[in-house]
């Protein structure tokens, strides 16, 4: 068997993204956030990434420990806060200011989002349309990574009262997975994510299934959408799907007979 | 020549917008006119008269006429020229004849970077950082090795890092005329009228710091600023360019909503589900 295949996505999202995204997951007040809660589920999408041992910035840890130091100072009585902070009436303001302010551009890259998918029917004389010169790779296009981070997140929850069954230690490595899922991609042309971890009996089998399908979104081979949001995501076979995945795997892999 | 019938103005703009990929700008037009008249002579020298004026009238009513008729396409204006553009409404039928699919979106961390540098012009990349909260070194040099951003300068900050602005392609890129057309632009830019002054006072007081520094720094700006233009293709954007022709500003808004929300869900599940029936039943 040839080496575990390495999955390096990068992530471009970076720690205000996260809080933002659980913000407007669980409808909370972006003035008044319940520092408690945030802390606890933002350290747990932090260690659900470190787990899938994806490139994420180091903002991403110092945002963490601004959390807890707000959550500690929250926890002092007003009167014994230090000097410093009795001007500033609540230590959560910063952050607050940072997080509205930064999701007015998201907004704004909204908006050019939009402009750019209506931009998309437009074609020239020559039929051509405005290409980047530049493949556009930065990757995971339809769905937010943290969309798809809490699907794999709520298969992991799923799997681990059943967890003693890793004892009969299948093997499972992202090749494996990444072949799987482009054969069902081929078959299927489109399923949703939840159907994809059916019957997934470790958190292993479901760290290679996850992997594989970012892997596959980055290869351009598949796409994640998402009706609506935090909706259903559902996997379908990219346009341009190749024949054979992963390419980048050499010995392994039995190509799928032609169609 | 028994049956030439002379056209009119706009009939010859549009057919010279029909031949042509490239946009068509008024001193074009002119220049194709005086030449018509100079090596045809007769009648043809009358259109060598026509100026700006007349030819923005003419192709304003060719444009009219065009939407009037619904033909499909219209002209539109771009990058300082005119062209002609096939309605947005129909692009899942055109998709589908010149076998295309989707395009090469950006990301949304790719977006953002670009809202928040296309509203801030001329920034900073730690100034886009303290926004997002995190790194944009590559996304920034995505963005540049796209065109949609350039550097713009060097700022007076420590250490003089770069300034960047967006491109004349990022307007391409996104269907814009001006700056203007970005939302909540009123807002964002207070913000930037905010940081400019600052800015302002803290090149004044660097100035009034260091006498003799501006000359030198100017002319260091120049010469690198254009040597990184050399990569890019199309000139920077001038002012004009960027806030002129604000004309046609809310009529793209509005039929842009709807085709939103009915062609896109279902040209991605319809459309290519049949594409997708269809190949299987060939096999």
């Amino acid at each position: 068997m040839q080496e575990e295949y390495k999955v390096r996505l990068d992530v471009f999202e970076g720690p205000l993204d996260l809080l933002l995204y659980l913000i407007k997951k669980d409808e909370l007040d972006i003035y008044n956030i319940p520092i408690e809660r945030i802390t606890t589920q933002y350290v747990e999408y932090l260690e659900l990434m470190q787990m899938l041992d994806l490139n994420i910035a180091g903002e991403f840890l110092v945002m963490a420990a601004t959390l807890m130091m707000i959550k500690s100072r929250l926890l002092l009585p007003v009167e014994e806060r230090p000097e410093l902070e009795a001007e500033e009436e609540d230590p959560r303001w910063d952050l607050v200011r940072q997080l509205v302010e930064y999701k007015k551009f998201k907004d704004a890259a909204l908006h050019l989002e939009f402009l750019e998918q209506r931009r998309e029917d437009i074609f020239g004389r020559d039929g051509a349309d405005p290409v980047l010169s530049k493949e556009a790779d930065l990757a995971l296009r339809d769905v937010g990574l943290f969309d798809l981070i809490s699907a794999f997140n709520e298969a992991l929850k799923k799997v681990k009262s059943e967890e003693l069954l890793e004892i009969f230690a299948e093997h499972f490595t992202v090749t494996d997975k990444i072949e799987v899922l482009g054969e069902r991609l081929r078959r299927e042309k489109r399923f949703s994510i939840s159907e994809m971890f059916r019957d997934m009996r470790s958190r292993h089998e479901i760290a290679c299934t996850f992997l594989a399908l970012l892997e596959l979104i980055r290869l351009h081979q598949a796409r994640a959408v998402q009706k609506e949001t935090y909706g259903e995501i559902f996997i379908e076979a990219a346009s341009g799907m190749a024949e054979v995945i992963p390419p980048v795997v050499d010995g392994g892999a039995p190509s799928a007979p032609p169609n | 020549m028994n049956d030439f019938v002379l056209p009119e103005l706009k009939q010859i703009i549009g057919a010279m917008l029909f031949v042509r990929k490239e946009p068509l700008t008024v001193e074009e037009i002119r220049r194709v006119l005086t030449a018509t008249a100079e090596r045809r002579g007769g009648i043809t020298s009358d259109f060598a008269k026509a100026n700006e004026a007349l030819i923005r009238e003419a192709v304003d009513e060719l444009s009219r006429d065009l939407v009037e008729r619904k033909a499909g396409f219209h002209v539109t204006e771009v990058a300082g020229g005119w062209r002609l553009e096939n309605d947005a409404n129909c692009g899942p039928w055109l998709r589908t004849l010149l076998q295309k699919g989707r395009g090469t979106r950006l990301s949304l961390p790719a977006l953002e970077t670009l809202a928040i540098i296309a509203y801030r012009q001329p920034c900073v990349r730690s100034e886009i950082e303290a926004v997002r909260g995190v790194a944009v070194d590559q996304i920034l040099r995505n963005l540049m090795e796209m065109q949609l951003v350039r550097v713009i300068g060097r700022s007076e900050l420590p250490g003089r890092p770069w300034m960047y602005g967006t491109t004349q392609k990022f307007m391409e890129h996104f269907g814009l005329k001006s700056l203007d057309d970005l939302p909540g632009t009123d807002e964002l830019r207070r913000m930037e009228a905010e940081q400019q002054a600052l800015r302002a006072t803290k090149a004044a007081e660097a100035a009034a710091d260091e006498a003799e520094e501006p000359t030198e720094v100017e002319a260091a700006e120049d010469a690198e600023g254009e040597g990184e233009e050399g990569s890019f293709e199309r000139e920077g954007m001038t002012e004009e360019e960027i806030v002129g022709a604000d004309d046609s500003e809310g009529e793209e808004d509005e039929f842009a909503d709807e085709e939103e929300d009915e062609f896109d869900d279902e040209d991605d599940d319809e459309f290519d589900e049949d594409d997708e029936d269809d190949e299987e039943d060939e096999e």
